[in-house]
């Protein structure tokens, strides 16, 4: 079934990217990691449906964040990063999705590999971690194109202080900060190899990005010694509006 | 009823008869898989069709490759909403590999390497209607599409036609497979937008 998401709050994220926050009354709540079908309907009953994560923790406010990259050739992301404001109503129907998804019950280490906007599910778990008070050793690898490109990045670097079984591994591939130790590229073995869980620990890893990227990690992942049943993937293609 | 979304007036690509409703066509070939790519080396792909534990056919790569095959050119669907158009494989009738199959079984559960399992009424594998496909566009399968072989079914949900498949399990009554078990619809006609649990 549809329901009606009313913006109540928008965050840009990056130049091209921003974070809305549905009210949704009847949500049923969610798990971290599903997604949500939106659809908009044009004057005429033309409408368009796509995907997004779902980027907020669960919560008993009836509230739901997704946040969407602008592509180019969108059709439906231009809309939701340029055009929509507080106020306007689209339809949502969800949650979706019942295994790219963490549970606060789980207490094994969690290994979390981002590449660019595959961050969404993920940062939804974090949150869902931080929310539950649970104590399950998280690590991230995010990967993404430069420093201005990641996505929640003062509340990762809070989480991240706070916490000390948490930590953030970043990787750039176009431009690094100042003296940073590794020259810019994309993740190879041996940044998987020291920046994740080893194997013996048995963590669960949730790997989320184009599918390129989840390809290579995911096999990085599995050199590294990860039996491939831990290692949960959720791709997505070049084109879409996915996430 | 539908809400109007102010401000949105989308942009209409030409409306293809060929086209289920709720999705859209492209040109790339977009990968969903559940987690890591199985690597299945030639000497140890077999495919067999089981009734309960009691297996019925085995083929190994070699016995499989030497039945006769066809290329076919179908539209796939994927569930995420994606649609390419005119796609062409060549793979092994499933009517071939159940030439001698006797059943009364109703269902079928398939099986690939991974764990990934997938349920459909035994009909829909028969009558021209899928394949186990090996060639896509001319080349072998490539890993991450399902190679060395996966199950064709270009009349249901992308998600049907198992990628790395390594065998059928024939059923009295119906079970669901791994996204059935997660939300997803047991048979998942695009036609019918039959996406999640649920719709009819």
């Amino acid at each position: 079934m549809w329901r009606i998401g009313t913006v109540v709050a928008l965050q840009s994220e990056t130049a091209t990217a921003r974070t809305i926050r549905f009210q949704v009354p009847d949500w049923p709540g969610h798990v971290a990691g599903q997604h949500v079908d939106a659809r908009l309907t044009a004057a005429d009953g033309y409408s368009a449906v796509r995907s997004y994560s779902i980027a907020s923790a669960p919560n008993t406010n009836r509230q739901i964040d997704i946040t969407v990259e602008r592509l180019p050739d969108g059709e439906v992301s231009p809309y939701l990063t340029k055009e929509v404001m507080v106020g306007d109503q689209l339809e949502l129907r969800g949650p979706i999705g019942g295994w790219f998804v963490w549970r606060p019950e789980q207490t094994e280490p969690i290994q979390l590999i981002a590449g660019g906007s595959g961050i969404v599910p993920l940062m939804s778990m974090i949150r869902s971690r931080a929310a539950a008070g649970s104590t399950a050793p998280f690590r991230l690898l995010y990967s993404v194109r430069e420093p201005k490109a990641v996505w929640y990045s003062n509340e990762l670097q809070g989480l991240t202080e706070q916490d000390p079984s948490f930590g953030i591994t970043y990787a750039y591939t176009r431009a690094t900060p100042k003296d940073w130790p590794r020259p810019p590229g994309r993740i190879d073995a041996d940044l998987v190899a020291k920046a994740t869980w080893p194997s013996s620990l048995g963590s669960t890893c949730y790997v989320c990005g184009p599918t390129s990227f989840v390809e290579s990690a995911a096999s990085f992942l599995t050199a590294s010694g990860n039996s491939p049943d831990r290692i949960r993937t959720e791709r997505f293609g070049p084109t879409g509006d996915r996430k | 009823m539908a809400i109007t979304s102010r401000g949105f007036s989308g942009r209409r690509s030409t409306a293809d008869a060929k086209l289920p409703p709720g999705q859209y066509a492209t040109t790339d070939f977009p990968v969903l898989s559940a987690g890591p790519t199985p690597h299945v080396p030639l000497d140890k792909w077999e495919f067999t069709i089981k009734e309960g534990n009691r297996v019925l056919r085995r083929w190994d790569w070699k016995s499989f490759r030497d039945l006769p095959s066809e290329t076919i050119t179908v539209d796939l669907h994927c569930v995420t909403r994606w649609s390419k158009l005119g796609t062409t494989w060549e793979g092994v009738s499933l009517d071939t590999l159940f030439k001698d199959v006797t059943t009364d079984a109703e269902y079928a559960l398939a099986h690939s390497h991974g764990d990934y399992t997938t349920n459909l009424p035994l009909p829909d594998l028969m009558s021209k209607q899928a394949w186990i496909a090996f060639r896509f566009d001319d080349e072998d399968l490539a890993p991450e599409h399902g190679g060395p072989a996966r199950l064709l079914v270009p009349h249901l949900y992308l998600w049907k036609s198992a990628k790395w498949v390594r065998g059928i399990t024939l059923m009295q009554e119906d079970a669901p497979g791994f996204w059935e078990g997660l939300g997803y619809n047991m048979y998942g006609d695009p036609w019918r937008e039959q996406r999640y649990s649920g719709d009819e």
